[in-house]
């Protein structure tokens, strides 16, 4: 089952997702990549079955660039939320898109997270998740995490977070992809210790 | 489980001597899993309109968008705020307008007519008008929060007055519902201003 989180730290945002393609209960493929880096210092994590994961992220980011070719510069990271918000309440009652995403980016030196979820509700937050895992999560955050941590402390909670999931979740994925943006932009991190 | 329970919260409006008072708990839920502990449902139209909304949280932030962009043309067209009763008119229609597809929403209205006169209306998802000498309540466990309101509600409370009743009424009245909750934020709408506290509660 899908599994994605997010949280702030001191000027950076870690982004964490599965990296499995499933089928009901086969496992299609892994090493799939569900973290897009969009317009600049922005992650855009999402998760949903069928296409509409792929279909709606590759829309989105379709925008995200026409504005950024348009305007010259990216789209700031509130207005990226409210604007995949916008399009899933649009979409809600025509022929809605089943994904839940994360978007965290910066913004002259302001890190934010947003929780959307598959009806267009939209909460700026410290740290969310999706999925299964979530409900492990959630809990995890409410006790390890504290503002303004460090990179090093960012990986140990997030090693906590995935470590939990495989070990309570019956259908928790073998592999985790865990990204963060920052003032140098986008990268994958490991999370080896 | 039900489209108006499934983010769970709880508002009440009351009216005072010259005042009135709106109040939610801050609690964002799915189902069971609370997500976020600092989520209000009340926004500022202007400076004597504060409109609650309980129910589906995406379309409360719809709906609020769509106040909000309609008032900002009003204020262009008309050169002024939209008095109070004017605005839960147009609420009602824009619910309405979605009879057979609605929003998932129950508005509450408070504010200050323009002559200082307190206005507190309730509305269902279809725009259907409740307007109350009193209080008003909405949620996902109306019962509880009219109940409490029933009992400590007093004619003529002056702005502290009313502060603490509505405060009390809120907190005791989610403390009965599993998905509202988390503390609570109290706007009391006055001529002079409006003051805003937020509240300490039970937090589960």
């Amino acid at each position: 089952m899908d599994c994605l989180f997010g949280f702030v730290g001191d000027g950076f945002v870690m982004m964490g997702a599965d990296t499995s393609a499933c089928q009901s209960i086969i496992r299609v493929k892994q090493g799939i990549d569900k973290i897009l880096e969009t317009g600049g210092k922005k992650l855009m994590g999402a998760v949903g079955d069928g296409g509409d994961r792929v279909q709606f992220t590759e829309f989105i980011e379709a925008n995200m660039q026409l504005y950024s070719f348009r305007n010259g510069v990216p789209l700031s990271t509130n207005a990226t939320a409210k604007f995949i918000r916008g399009e899933l309440a649009t979409a809600l009652r025509k022929g809605p898109y089943n994904a839940n995403l994360l978007v965290g980016g910066l913004d002259a030196g302001e890190v934010s997270l947003y929780y959307i979820d598959y009806l267009a509700t939209l909460h700026k937050m410290n740290c969310a998740a999706h999925g299964y895992g979530a409900l492990f999560m959630y809990t995890l955050f409410d006790s390890e995490w504290k503002p303004g941590m460090s990179l090093e402390e960012a990986k140990v909670l997030a090693r906590k977070c995935i470590a939990e999931v495989k070990l309570r979740l019956v259908v928790a994925p073998p592999e985790f992809l865990v990204k963060i943006v920052d003032k140098d932009g986008c990268r994958v991190v490991s999370l080896e210790e | 489980m039900g489209l108006m329970s499934y983010n769970g919260g709880g508002i009440i409006a009351m009216t005072g001597k010259n005042c009135v008072a709106i109040a939610s708990d801050l609690r964002l839920g799915s189902q069971s899993t609370t997500l976020a502990v600092d989520f209000q449902k009340t926004f500022k139209i202007h400076d004597t309109l504060i409109v609650g909304l309980a129910g589906l949280v995406t379309d409360m932030q719809t709906l609020s968008q769509r106040f909000k962009f309609r008032h900002n043309l009003y204020r262009l067209r008309e050169d002024r705020d939209m008095r109070v009763s004017a605005f839960a008119n147009m609420v009602s229609s824009m619910l309405y307008e979605k009879r057979f597809g609605p929003y998932y929403c129950e508005p509450i209205i408070a504010g200050l007519e323009p002559d200082g006169t307190p206005f507190v209306m309730g509305m269902d998802l279809i725009g259907a008008q409740g307007q109350s000498e009193d209080f008003v309540v909405a949620g996902s466990n109306t019962e509880s929060l009219f109940g409490v309101c029933e009992s400590f509600y007093r004619n003529d409370m002056s702005p502290e007055e009313l502060f603490e009743t509505v405060a009390q009424c809120l907190l005791s009245g989610v403390d009965r519902d599993c998905l509202a909750g988390w503390g609570g934020i109290v706007h009391i709408i006055t001529p002079e201003g409006t003051v805003s506290r937020t509240l300490k509660g039970r937090m589960d």
